[in-house]
């Protein structure tokens, strides 16, 4: 085992995500030591993007679409390699305006997972820079998305 | 038996048209091709390109995209060919029946020779699959699938046995 | 005006978890533009799972890659486990780091053979699957199956390992220093490979970060990440290993550091085996259900980081499954790499990540006539990356690997 980093304390890392992203936090809640999940407004995922990356030098691990009740949920989650700690964000989405800023542009890495959500979900991304068909067929129908609770397969 | 039948007894050789698998039917087939197994002492050689082949190894599902390609590569395969279907998908479908990118089993659009069931079937199964596969075309049992005059196979109620399962 | 060709590679591909349609536009020689495209092998994976119990779903998912038939079930329990707070027992935890370090000699034997293949070097192949086939083996006596291992549960895992069966993983691991070796000797002395791949395909430091690449794609970039050291999991704190990193990032570095990862793995499983002598006790903690909640499971497969994120809601299901593999954040790369490479060394570029290697054995074949645009087959391809070898050989007299085995 060579770690040999210095690096925050994954005790601290919550207090200061608060610290420092403190008027955009919506609610914070930690599970265990390893794993922080922090719910945002959708209007903040671009700066939450900025601060895991810029501040916190967070790899950006993938991003988790849900059809809940609620509405959409689009967790992102950044691994902090450093301290061991995994940090969710987490946006909520309603139904009927499924909308989000893209953070391709600032993270290539998420380019494909947002083109995923897209096909699957039906989450509009605005701003991606090449939104198309990534997993499903071209011809696959429009309008429907397999991963939404109200999706029935055609006979 | 013709001259064209009696070549696919001999070296054989095999097209590896992989569907949506899992790779793991892949893995072993190029398994039964390596030294442990060697199928390439009996002249059994994978090929890159379907128009040089005899057998066609098909593995996986085959999924919305993937067998409308399958299709259009099964039609530059030069006749006679034998198919085989590797792994329990291609025969049944598996535990992928149900998903929203399934569409139809292979044995649909295709004539299907063999199948070696497993998951994933052994090299031994495979090797085995290969000697009753020729000693059904050396005693006439066996007329490979593509040289059957109907287009369709809806009617044949040994497919139907395999892929409704 | 140079004719634009496009060269595709793909979409049957078969040794991967996720198959790729690689389209090459080509100017002459050198790569121009890079498109990539997936979905041949989408099966519905996530939303199946939702239809299935915590238990059936590690089957489910072990069946996403029949390569990496350990890490996506680890993962996969690590999440269900970490939602629930479930506890595992001692001894199932190096019995999970034992299947997974075995696996990855595998993965990374199978991965280096089939470069050598790329490369015009059938040696390497076929000796690089002849000892793969001693792992499968050890694999086959203590789970069951050569592949699709069927061990990890939440819990725990669902076999143990009796104590009469170490001594011959003991003899395995002693056994493949000396091929291993042989196989490091053949890559790093051997100046036609160095030829053919050093300064190929480089990938930046900073380009790996930016792209989020994992596993040995992002640690030949000189990007030190290994979940099995970040984010500690089944038993790798509990052992003494390295992680291995590479300066420049080039194919070259990408195989060494396969290399020296085997090496790893067999510390790895030595030192598993001493502890299992000494740990006893149950390999599960039999959970009944799994408490409502989200958790989220990471495994270093060999490719990199897989990652797996359940919410439960207290049934015996899963709410959401989401699955993440490694060549999803790696193959996207391949757009820095291959651009302005020559097509006699795209293949190997593209295969360097490991993303899927047989592709290129099936690929379609069409012809274009309207635009006039001419496609290569993969025959070609291959033909073109062994005729470079060739002349190699021709240009500097050097010669091909010799493998010296003293067995």
């Amino acid at each position: 085992m060579n770690k040999q980093k210095d690096s925050i304390d994954k005790a601290d890392i919550a207090a200061s995500l608060q610290a420092q992203f403190n008027e955009f936090i919506l609610a914070i809640y930690s599970k265990g030591e390893r794993r922080i999940y922090i719910d945002i407004a959708p209007q903040t995922v671009i700066r939450a993007t900025r601060l895991m990356l810029n501040e916190y030098g967070a790899r950006f691990q993938i991003a988790t679409g849900v059809d809940t009740s609620d509405g959409f949920e689009v967790m992102y989650h950044w691994a902090m390699d450093e301290s061991d700690c995994v940090v969710t964000f987490r946006v909520v989405l309603p139904h009927e305006a499924a909308q989000v800023e893209s953070i391709a542009l600032i993270c290539p890495a998420a380019e494909w997972i947002e083109r995923e959500m897209w096909e699957l979900l039906g989450i509009e991304f605005k701003g991606h820079p090449d939104m198309r068909h990534l997993l499903l067929a071209d011809e696959w129908p429009e309008g429907k998305f397999p991963m939404r609770r109200d999706y029935e397969a055609t006979p | 038996m013709s001259n064209a039948i009696n070549a696919l007894t001999r070296s054989l050789n095999v097209f590896h048209l992989a569907g949506s698998a899992c790779n793991n039917c892949d893995i072993e087939i190029l398994d039964a091709l390596t030294p442990k197994y060697d199928l390439e002492r009996f002249g059994i050689t994978l090929v890159g390109s379907i128009r040089h082949a005899d057998v066609l190894l098909m593995s996986g599902i085959f999924n919305r995209k993937a067998a409308i390609r399958a299709q259009e590569l099964i039609a530059q395969a030069p006749k006679p060919y034998l198919v085989i279907a590797i792994g329990g998908c291609p025969a049944t479908g598996l535990m992928w029946r149900d998903s929203y990118n399934w569409e139809r089993p292979p044995g649909d659009f295709v004539k299907i020779d063999a199948f070696v069931p497993g998951c994933p079937p052994k090299p031994e199964a495979m090797i085995s699959a290969v000697v009753k596969v020729i000693e059904g075309l050396r005693s006439g049992e066996l007329v490979p699938g593509c040289l059957h005059t109907s287009d369709t196979v809806a009617g044949d109620p040994a497919l139907e046995t395999a892929g409704g399962s | 005006m140079t004719k634009r060709t496009i060269v595709p590679i793909g979409p049957y591909h078969a040794l991967q978890e996720e198959p790729e349609f690689f389209k090459l536009h080509v100017e002459g020689e050198k790569v121009v533009h890079l498109d990539i495209e997936l979905g041949y092998n989408h099966r519905g994976i996530e939303k199946l799972s939702e239809s299935k119990t915590f238990e059936e779903t590690v089957f489910l998912v072990e069946r996403i890659c029949g390569i990496c038939s350990t890490s996506h079930p680890l993962a996969c329990v690590q999440a269900a486990e970490d939602a629930g707070d479930i506890p595992v027992p001692e001894r199932a935890l190096f019995i999970r780091s034992m299947v997974g370090e075995l696996e990855r000699i595998h993965s990374h034997l199978l991965w280096l053979g089939l470069a050598g293949h790329f490369l015009g070097f059938n040696t390497i192949w076929m000796w690089a699957w002849r000892f793969r086939e001693d792992v499968l083996n050890i694999l086959e006596l203590i789970t069951g199956n050569r592949n699709h291992y069927g061990m990890m549960k939440p819990g725990g895992v669902r076999r143990d390992i009796k104590h009469t069966d170490l001594p011959a993983i003991a003899s395995l691991s002693e056994g493949l220093k000396d091929p291993i070796k042989m196989f490091r000797d053949a890559v790093v002395q051997d100046p036609l490979i160095h030829a053919r791949t050093k300064g190929v395909g480089i990938l930046t430091r900073e380009m790996a970060i930016a792209y989020g690449a994992l596993g040995p794609t992002a640690r030949a970039s000189n990007y030190a990440i290994d979940v099995r050291r970040d984010h500690p999991h089944a038993a790798y704190d509990k052992v003494d290993w390295d992680v291995v990193t590479c300066e420049n990032g080039d194919v070259f570095d990408k195989a060494v550091v396969r290399i020296l990862e085997m090496f790893e793995s067999i510390r790895i499983i030595e030192q598993c085996i001493e502890q299992l002598k000494k740990i006893g006790g149950p390999v599960d903690s039999d959970p009944k259900f799994v408490a409502a909640g989200e958790g989220i499971g990471h495994y270093e497969a060999p490719r990199g980081e897989v990652f797996h994120y359940i919410r439960s809601d207290g049934s015996n299901r899963p709410i959401r499954h989401k699955v993440r593999a490694p060549s999803f954040m790696n193959v996207p790369t391949n757009r820095e790499t291959v651009i302005g490479a020559t097509v006699a060394d795209a293949t190997i570029i593209l295969a360097a990540v490991d993303p899927c290697y047989c592709c290129t054995e099936r690929m379609a074949v069409a012809v274009d006539s309207s635009s006039g645009e001419r496609m290569l087959d993969a025959r070609d391809l291959i033909r073109l990356s062994c005729e470079k070898t060739d002349r190699l050989v021709a240009d500097s007299g050097l010669q091909g690997p010799s493998l010296p085995i003293e067995r």
